[in-house]
């Protein structure tokens, strides 16, 4: 490493592979850039916004009284985000255990059928689940909105926690039952801890859906009080006599981005872990 | 992790006290039939949630595409099939569908290509491509709708960067139109798609590609391949299993495209850029008002993309074999 020779071929190396720096970097900084302009553009001056002269948060006092205040429609998010990922982790875990530990009739066809949800398309049953929820008196709730997001979240979650399940070593579980636990409390202080890591895959997953989806909150919720953030803030830029008011858009989306790009630059591992189930899927 | 002390007295052993065979079968027959009630049990909130928001609304969306079904209305009983020739003789049926393809074509071939390229850049690891991988990757965190609301901010002659630059450089003295006329409303999309899922599928082909062992390299090496014979030879063969479920992946959500078009275009200039969600969408909320057109529609999309997704598994098992 010390010898002249070696650090010579270093920096001949270096050289060599300038290119590769400067496009590679170039790349990043195109990836990089709509994140880092959004974030700067919400705070800086800028004609026909809140924030005309100098730096600072107008755009963000004009999101708190837009309508009902954006605070009404973080909690709207918030709600629908935690219901959803309470019934997916709940839901999965359960069927996942129940899929790669029990046999069962109808086992198989079971699972095989919570996997077909993948192959209809959302608009297909939002059509009819607006009739539904209708009927059943989820009209124009978050509840009812929430149970939607879960059912599109359980191919992916049921998928993930039954590989979880399968990769516990069967003899844990068999020395815990012979020890007289019951198989649920065999799942509650053995398994658990076991599938610990799939089980905030699938949490992280069914939060960032519900966080942004918007196709089904645009077909399902119609009062405006009850709407989550995408579809308020989608709504928001066509206020005010159709003039746009770009400033309080990007504010929104940093509002809408931030917990996100929070998340995933802490949960990266349990990201890209995802990602890899996703790929064995195929 | 502690277990916790046995409440009741242990079962196993107490199943070989029995000499018999008789009594130890009907034990071990009737903890199979409890495992299989438990099971069952375990299994019944994912059965509930399969049956109430996907079986019944299947079987509801078939009803409803052929009885006339008025969004305000309600159902007003069967009609077959007029929703089904009112679905396709729309006007903006064809235009929708031919739109549709298209950006699904280009969109596929552009983003596995780049995903592809990507890859390929990031595929050693190294603290810099730790750091591509992430600068990547961050943009798949936001979603297709944030996303989208950020290009149109991006995008727009008063607020977009472009758009100042050009006019300041003297490239231009209009300003520039990125969603003004259909092409470049299509373009802008897609390089809107292409930043927010190249990371995605750059990961998948990242697997792909490191899955594949270094001995296959060196011994195409000894043999005197070159870089593009073995890039050819061996890995665009070794990684086409990803390829394909990329492609089918892009495939079946560029098909599906929604929410990009309903936020940068709305459809428009002209109706050029509407999908046949949007249609579906528009026919049952946005002044159609008829559930039933909509849900003829739905069951049309389905059966195109099953038949298409069929397709795709064909020619990727013809392949293999």
């Amino acid at each position: 490493m010390n010898s002249p020779s070696r650090r010579g071929s270093a920096v001949a190396g270096l050289a060599l592979r300038t290119p590769y720096y400067v496009l590679t970097g170039g790349l990043a900084a195109i990836f990089l850039f709509p994140l880092v302009w959004a974030g700067l553009r919400s705070v800086s001056p800028q004609a026909g916004t809140a924030q005309v002269h100098g730096w600072g948060f107008g755009n963000y006092d004009t999101l708190t009284h837009y309508q009902a205040g954006i605070w009404q429609y973080v909690l709207n998010s918030a709600i629908v985000s935690v219901l959803t990922v309470i019934f997916t982790v709940a839901t999965s875990l359960l069927g996942g255990y129940a899929f790669a530990r029990f046999t069962f009739p109808g086992r198989n066809a079971l699972f095989m059928l919570t996997l077909a949800i993948l192959m209809v398309p959302y608009a297909t049953l939002l059509i009819p689940l607006y009739v539904l929820l209708n009927r059943i008196g989820l009209d124009d709730s978050l509840l009812g909105l929430a149970l939607v997001l879960t059912m599109f979240q359980l191919p992916f979650a049921t998928f993930m926690m039954r590989i979880s399940f399968e990769a516990i070593p069967i003899e844990l579980e068999e020395a815990a039952l012979v020890d007289g636990c019951g198989s649920f409390k065999a799942l509650l202080w053995v398994l658990i801890p076991g599938v610990r890591p799939g089980l905030i895959t699938v949490a992280l997953f069914a939060f960032l859906a519900a966080w942004n989806d918007f196709i089904t909150p645009l077909v399902l919720i119609s009062d405006s009080n009850k709407l989550p953030l995408p579809v308020a803030i989608a709504n928001l830029r066509a206020q005010v006599m159709g003039i746009i008011d770009y400033g309080a858009t990007e504010a929104g989306v940093v509002v809408l981005a931030l917990p996100c790009i929070v998340l995933f630059v802490l949960l990266q591992r349990q990201y890209v872990r995802g990602f890899m189930s996703g790929a064995l899927k195929g | 992790m502690s277990i916790q002390a046995p409440t009741a007295p242990p079962a196993a052993p107490a199943a070989s006290r029995l000499t018999k065979d008789g009594p130890r079968r009907r034990w071990q027959r009737a903890l199979r039939r409890r495992r299989g009630l438990a099971g069952y049990a375990y299994a019944a909130p994912t059965a509930a949630f399969v049956a109430v928001f996907f079986v019944v609304p299947l079987v509801l969306v078939a009803q409803m595409s052929v009885s006339d079904w008025g969004l305000f209305a309600g159902d007003k009983g069967v009609n077959a099939p007029d929703n089904f020739t009112a679905a396709v003789d729309q006007r903006l049926f064809w235009p929708a569908v031919r739109f549709t393809v298209k950006y699904t074509v280009v969109t596929t071939v552009i983003l596995i290509a780049m995903a592809l390229l990507l890859a390929l850049l990031v595929q050693e690891s190294t603290r810099w491509t730790g750091f591509l991988r992430t600068a990547i990757l961050v943009p798949s965190a936001l979603g297709l709708a944030s996303a989208s609301l950020l290009f149109y901010a991006l995008y727009s002659p008063d607020s977009g960067p472009f758009g100042a630059a050009a006019q300041k450089v003297g490239l231009t003295d209009q300003p520039v139109s990125f969603l003004g006329t259909p092409n470049h409303a299509l373009w802008s999309t897609v390089a809107l798609i292409v930043w927010r899922y190249a990371g995605f599928y750059m990961l998948l082909l990242l697997v792909a590609l490191q899955g594949i062992s270094a001995d296959v390299y060196e011994a195409a090496e000894l043999d005197g391949a070159g870089r593009w014979q073995r890039f050819g030879r061996i890995t665009l063969p070794l990684i086409r299993p990803t390829l394909a479920l990329c492609t089918i992946l892009c495939v079946t959500g560029s098909l599906l495209a929604f929410d990009q078009f309903y936020i940068l275009t709305k459809g428009g200039p002209d109706n050029s850029t509407l999908t046949i969600v949007q249609l579906i969408y528009n026919a049952a909320f946005q002044g159609g008002n008829d559930l039933g057109v909509a849900a003829a529609l739905s069951i049309i999309v389905l059966a195109a993309l099953l038949l298409i997704n069929a397709g795709q598994f064909r020619w990727l098992r013809g392949k293999e074999s």
